[in-house]
Formats: C-alpha cells, sequence, structure tokens
C-alpha cells in the first residue's frame, strides 16, 4: 500500500473526492498541508483575503453546483473567522467541509499560539465535526466528513487537524475507503408509501390548495418533479425565500414568494387554503408570522428530510420524512395508480379568486418623476440586461428583498442568498464561488453599500484569479432595511443606520484593477448595464444610488397573520 | 411532564458535549445526567431526565437522534421501567439523633457506610423521589452533604436498548 504523511492524505483525500476548488488561507499550523497541495495541481486552491470569504466562496460554489463546497483555514483567527461562513452554510443546509489547522496534539489544551477550541466554538453550527487524533484515521475521516456532509439534510462538517498528524516525515499506509459504515447515521431514503396516498387523498379533496416549495426542493434536486407535479394537479405554487427558482419564476401558477415580504397574492392564497402542501421548507417565521394566526382552514402536509423540521414550529397533519426527489417521484407515481381527480370546478373558483388578489398590488411600486431612482427599477434593469438568465447572488437588506421580488427565476440554483442567518458580506465571495464554478456564466451580486463593505476586500481575489463577477451596489447611503424598521416601529428615529463617509466606490473598483461605474440618473441606467454586461472578461462594480427613503413592499405587520400585510407606506390590508 | 430518556451513544470524544450542547442551544433543561460506557466498551449508555410535555419531548427525541453519535434511544417514561438513582448523604448524629437517623436509614432501606462520633453517612438507592423522601423524613437540618448519581433507568420485560 502506498505510504503518505498527514497532510499528503489530506490532499489525495480532496482529489479522491473528485474536489477541484478549495477555498483558503494559509496559517502555521496547516503549513505541511499547504506544501502537499503546493506538489499537485489538479486541486485549486483559491487564496481569499479573508477566512470568512473562503467559507462564503465555497457556500456559493456548492448552492450553485449542488457539490460541496471545500475550505481551509489555520489554527485560532482562521478557524474562529471561518465561524460566520459556518453558520451561514449550516442555516441554509449546504453541504461543506471545513478543514481547520489546529495546534499540535500535546498542546492542546495548553492555551498554545493561536490555539483555540474549535470543536467547541463551531459545534452549535456544523452538522458534525471530528479531531484528527491519529494520522492513519485521515482517510476515514474524509470520507466521512464529505458523506455526512452530502446526504441525508446536508450541512457543514469541521475537520480539526492538529500539526503532528499532518507531520511531512511520519508516513502510513493511505488506502481511500470505497464506502461510509457508520451505525449511528442513516439518512432516510424514501418516504412512507402509507403517509404518501393519504396525502393524495387529501390533494384530491382539496377545494383551495397550494403547494408552498422551500429550500429543500432546490437544494434537493426535486425542480422538475415539482413542477411536474404542479402541472397536473392545476395548483398554486409559492416559493420561499430560499426556493425561487424550485418552481419557475414566470410560470403562471406561481404566485410568488410569500411570508413577510412576500407577494399579496401568495400570502392571501396561504391565508385562504385549505390544504398547503409544505414540500422542502421550515415553516419558519419569517414564513408563518404569527403561528397561532397562521392559516386557521389549512390542513398541512409536509415533506421533509429532516424528522425535526415537521411539527416543529406548526403541527403538520400527514408528515412524510424523506428525500423530496424521491418523495415527490412516488408521489407523481401514486398518483397514476391513485386514479383520482383534483376538483377541477373547485379550482376554477380558487383560480379566479388568487387572479384577483393578484391585480391588488401586482408589486407595484412609486417611481419619482426627478427625484432619484428606485431601487426595484435597478433590479428589473438587471433582468432585462441579463435577460433573466444570470446567476444571482445577494448580500442582506432591502436590495436582497428587491432582488427576491423583482428577478423572476426560471430555473433552480440560480438565486443565491443567506436566507436562514441573513449575513451580510455574503454576496461577493459567494458570486465568486458561482464563478469558478461556471466560468462562462453572468454572475451578478446584489448588494448594498453596507453590506459591500463586509467583504470588500475579495475584489483583490477577483483580480487575482480574472473573476468577472458584475457588482450591482445598490446605494442607498443607509442600512436600508434598519431604517425601514426604525421608520415604521421607531418613530423615524434612525439610530445608527446612515452611512455617511462613503468610499468613491469608482476608484475604490478601480484601485483593485477593475471597471467602476457610478450611475445616478434613470435614463443612463439601461445603458449602463448593457455595457457593464458587455464587459464578459472584467469585473464591474456598478455604483447604482438609489431613494433612500424606499421601503420594501408588501411587509407582514408583526403578529398577524398571513393575510396582515403593509401594502406601501400608507396602505394595510 | 417529567421524562427519563436513555441513550445509547458512540463511546467517543466529544459525543457527550454534543449532547448536552444540543441541550442548551435549543433551551431546553437536563435535571439529571448520568452516563458510562456499556459491557461493550464501544457503546456508552446515557440516561437523562427531563420536563417537558409531549411535543417538546418528541423534538428533543428527533434532535437527540440526528446528533450522528446517537446510536439509539428510547423514552422511558413511555412505558413501563426501572428507575434507580444512587444518594451519598452525610447526616448530623450526635446524641439522641444517633438512633433517630439510623431508624430512618433501616425504613429505607438505606445503609450507614461511615461513621464518626458526630457524623453518619448514608447510601440509599431508589427512585428519585423516594430519596427526596429520605431527606425530608431526616429533616434538612440535619444534612450537611448530599450526592446523588442522577437517574438510571432500564425497561421492564423483555424489551432491550442495544444495538
Ligand atoms: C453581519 C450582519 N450584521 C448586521 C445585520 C443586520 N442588518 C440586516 S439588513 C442591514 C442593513 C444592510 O444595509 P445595506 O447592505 O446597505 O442594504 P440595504 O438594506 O440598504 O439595501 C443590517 C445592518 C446583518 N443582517 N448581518
Ligand atoms: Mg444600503
Amino acid at each position: 500500500m502506498e505510504m503518505l504523511s498527514g497532510a499528503e492524505m489530506v490532499v489525495r483525500a480532496l482529489q479522491d473526492e473528485g474536489v477541484e476548488y478549495i477555498f483558503g488561507y494559509p496559517g502555521g499550523s496547516v503549513l505541511h498541508i499547504y506544501d502537499a497541495l503546493f506538489q499537485q495541481d489538479s486541486v485549486s486552491h483559491i487564496l481569499v483575503r479573508h477566512e470568512q470569504a473562503a467559507t462564503h466562496a465555497a457556500d456559493g460554489y456548492a448552492r450553485a453546483t449542488g457539490k460541496p463546497g471545500v475550505v481551509m483555514v489555520t489554527s485560532g483567527p482562521g478557524a474562529t473567522n471561518a465561524i460566520t461562513g459556518l453558520a451561514t452554510a449550516f442555516m441554509d443546509s449546504i453541504p461543506m467541509v471545513v478543514l481547520s489547522g489546529q495546534v499540535r496534539s500535546d498542546w492542546i489544551g495548553d492555551d498554545a499560539f493561536q490555539e483555540t477550541d474549535m470543536i467547541g466554538v463551531s459545534r452549535p453550527v456544523v452538522k458534525h465535526s471530528f479531531m484528527v487524533r491519529d494520522a492513519k484515521d485521515i482517510p476515514e475521516i474524509m470520507k466521512k466528513a464529505f458523506y455526512i456532509a452530502t446526504t441525508g439534510r446536508p450541512g457543514p462538517v469541521l475537520v480539526d487537524i492538529p500539526k503532528d498528524q499532518t507531520a511531512p516525515n511520519v508516513k502510513n499506509p493511505y488506502e481511500y475507503p470505497k464506502k461510509v459504515k457508520m451505525r449511528s447515521y442513516a439518512p432516510v431514503s424514501r418516504g412512507h408509501s402509507g403517509q404518501i396516498r393519504k396525502a393524495l387523498d387529501e390533494l384530491m379533496k382539496a377545494k383551495r390548495p397550494v403547494i408552498y416549495a422551500g429550500g429543500g426542493v432546490v437544494q434537493g434536486e426535486g425542480s422538475e418533479l415539482l413542477t411536474q407535479l404542479a402541472h397536473r394537479l392545476n395548483f398554486p405554487v409559492t416559493n420561499t425565500l430560499m426556493g425561487l427558482g424550485g418552481f419557475p419564476g414566470t410560470d403562471r401558477q406561481n404566485v410568488g414568494m410569500l411570508g413577510m415580504h412576500g407577494t399579496y397574492e401568495a400570502n392571501m392564497t396561504m391565508h385562504s387554503s385549505d390544504v398547503i402542501l409544505a414540500v422542502g421548507a421550515r415553516l419558519d417565521d419569517r414564513v408563518t408570522n404569527n403561528v397561532k394566526k397562521f392559516c386557521p382552514g389549512a390542513k398541512i402536509i409536509h415533506i421533509d428530510i429532516d424528522p425535526a423540521t415537521i411539527s416543529k414550529n406548526i403541527m403538520a397533519h400527514i408528515p412524510i420524512v424523506g428525500p423530496v426527489q424521491q418523495v415527490l417521484e412516488e408521489m407523481l407515481a401514486a398518483l397514476d395508480e391513485h386514479g383520482g381527480e383534483p376538483d377541477r370546478k373547485a379550482l376554477e373558483r380558487w383560480w379566479e379568486e388568487i387572479d384577483g388578489w393578484r391585480k391588488v398590488h401586482g408589486m407595484r411600486y412609486e417611481t419619482n418623476e426627478d427625484g432619484p431612482m428606485k431601487p426595484q427599477q435597478v433590479v428589473q434593469a438587471l433582468y432585462k440586461a441579463t435577460k433573466g438568465d444570470a446567476y444571482v447572488t445577494s448580500d442582506v437588506g432591502q436590495h436582497q428583498m428587491f432582488a427576491a421580488q423583482y428577478y423572476q427565476y426560471d430555473k433552480p440554483r440560480r438565486w443565491i442568498n443567506s436566507g436562514g442567518l441573513g449575513t451580510m458580506g455574503f454576496g461577493l465571495p459567494a458570486a465568486m464561488g458561482v464563478q469558478f464554478a461556471f466560468p462562462e456564466a453572468t454572475v451578478a451580486c446584489v448588494t448594498g453599500e453596507g453590506s459591500i463593505q463586509m467583504n470588500i476586500q475579495e475584489l483583490s481575489t477577483c483580480l487575482q484569479y480574472g473573476l468577472p463577477v458584475k457588482v450591482i451596489n445598490i446605494n442607498n447611503q443607509a442600512l436600508g432595511m434598519v431604517r425601514q424598521w426604525q421608520d415604521m416601529q421607531y418613530g423615524g428615529r434612525h439610530s445608527q443606520s446612515y452611512m455617511e463617509s462613503l468610499p468613491d466606490f469608482v476608484k475604490l473598483a478601480e484601485s483593485y484593477g477593475h471597471v467602476g461605474m457610478k450611475i445616478t440618473k434613470i435614463e443612463d441606467l439601461d445603458g449602463a448595464m448593457e455595457e457593464a454586461f458587455a464587459l464578459k472578461d472584467r469585473l464591474v462594480f456598478m455604483d447604482i444610488y438609489v431613494d433612500p427613503t424606499e421601503h420594501v413592499y408588501p411587509m407582514q405587520i408583526a403578529d398577524g397573520s398571513m393575510r396582515d400585510m403593509w401594502l406601501s407606506k400608507t396602505e394595510r390590508t | 411532564m417529567r421524562r427519563i430518556i436513555s441513550i445509547l451513544m458512540e463511546n467517543e470524544p466529544g459525543a457527550l458535549s454534543r449532547v448536552i450542547g444540543l441541550f442548551s442551544q435549543r433551551g431546553y433543561n437536563i435535571e439529571t445526567l448520568s452516563v458510562a460506557p456499556t459491557e461493550d466498551s464501544t457503546l456508552s449508555r446515557l440516561t437523562l431526565t427531563t420536563f417537558g410535555n409531549d411535543l417538546k419531548i418528541e423534538q428533543i427525541t428527533k434532535h437527540l437522534n440526528k446528533l450522528i453519535e446517537v446510536v439509539k434511544l428510547v423514552d422511558l417514561t413511555e412505558g413501563p421501567h426501572i428507575e434507580r438513582e444512587l444518594m451519598l448523604i452525610k447526616v448530623k448524629a450526635t446524641g439522641a439523633q444517633r438512633a433517630e437517623v439510623k431508624r430512618s436509614v433501616d425504613i429505607f432501606r438505606g445503609q450507614i457506610v461511615d461513621v464518626t462520633s458526630t457524623v453518619y453517612t448514608i447510601q440509599l438507592t431508589g427512585a428519585s423521589d423516594k430519596l427526596d423522601a429520605f431527606i425530608g423524613a431526616i429533616g434538612e437540618t440535619q444534612v450537611l452533604e448530599v450526592v446523588r448519581s442522577g437517574v438510571s433507568g432500564i425497561a421492564r420485560g423483555e424489551k432491550v436498548l442495544s444495538l
């Protein structure tokens, strides 16, 4: 058998897993591994400028491809810098493997230089973690790490590697395991057929049904089957923030996003429904509003891979535990056998009602005659310039909601945002990960002047690797989402939500070697967009000044039901 | 309602901290906890008691089951079971109290395992409420120190928690 050092084993395991990219940053405790990386060229290491960005880049790569993102950081500060990225991936169930260096085994616990109990610090935000106690175990640990990260409900897995376990002079036999055997971990592989039949019975009886599809549909590769099912049944579909693209955004049956900033029709459809088919969704607080007032007349069928998600916030009448793709496949097959038909008459009436709701708000917003442009206009211009076919990553704030509401995602994995943790600083590094995965694709990062400054240093990484990301900085000169809440709930007292002393983003982009554009007038917007996207091999930073007073609507009224919404600054339901 | 959750898990470093961490992270309380390896040294048996309604306990057990190192678990309170806890208790025992305390120990079927001229150290096993009752019976003023092992439990009859 081949004899390898621990460091060589780590790298070989990455090769055996077919890893293309590892995003990382070197330091003392991982130097042996970096040396082993240097001596091969099948795994490309991407040097970021901050470890948080390495995790988001790997995360973006994973969201866009479905393959696990891989990260390497050094011990101590390198490892703790990766925590926000781990938590972000954990909340959104993103497969990721993070390798962190650790001080030598015999120094652990002595407060050695750059020692942090990374297993302890990361515990609540990882799916699982391993500490390498013997270099011989590295192949098995790596295999398990990738297996756990990518199966069941996916999530980030941490492997903490003390420096001595990677020493170049200690060689051990290397064989990468073909299979994983774990008596304590067996993800469910299919749904319960009895439950599926019960669900179909309910769906056939439903007079006011709705399909509520979440991120699990995207992550679980269920989009095609869900679309088939929805078309066969002619039910309305609403997507969560994480689920956008899981059902085509421009499909007639799509009533738009639901929840806090969902469309009027989506929230009304949910609230008035009699049967909800929740697929790969969490029924979390950004969707349900007050759980006691949640969809009073609805029976809930809940499909999810994670039993702990079912009936956590809202009691499910028919729980179905299983991988979304598999369950949907079984459901479609069972539908053939079932022989029943959805209630076409009732559905006709239901659609009439829904179409009525569509006319009530219609995602309208007021535009200014001469004043500053509106952020919504920027997203619509982006949609036009990219023909609706870009990968769009976003940061967190109003711009994120506008990008979710005004760009229609027709394909899964095109809309990439931190929905669960809401991590400002996610957008740019995530866009890098997407661009690495698809070098030819159009990748736009919709951001705000607040968020972009949380990982702006990555403009340097983009230059190093020639990543032609288009940064759409919706500049409202404010922490807009915070300001909106202050307008609505704190008497307009804008405590610390201003953004003074903004940099000149054009010069900043230029100093990083990129193209910068400043756009202040609506008549320049389309032209500038076209110009920017025509620069196929350049990163373009578009600094677009918009109305600082704009709010995101609709907005659910706190503590109300799903149908209680503000529709503009002055109208409410 | 009080529940006894019994967990079979990998006897590995870090496994216990994940179980404990889960409780604090999700806002559940652990009332008692006891853990030791089983006859198979690769497995540990952990017993904990907690309070909660059916919904909450279901949620706790689902989350526990998700932990990679948890192999199997059971809520013992769902069926007939045997519950034991060990208590070592040091009490003041002088003059007339000596006979008094001795009598209580006998009634509760405990044992005096160490004696000085002023102190008895008593060992007592039983369900937790029996141990509570003993402390009540001798009067709290007498008590110098109490050590309890936390609850251990096992199902009655043929039912076993094993691989
Ligand atoms: C790391 C982090 N810190 C704080 C917040 C809270 N927060 C949510 S939105 C927001 C404002 C974001 O401002 P900006 O990026 O300019 O976007 P805008 O809302 O103005 O479009 C803040 C501070 C967060 N989500 N993430
Ligand atoms: Mg802003």
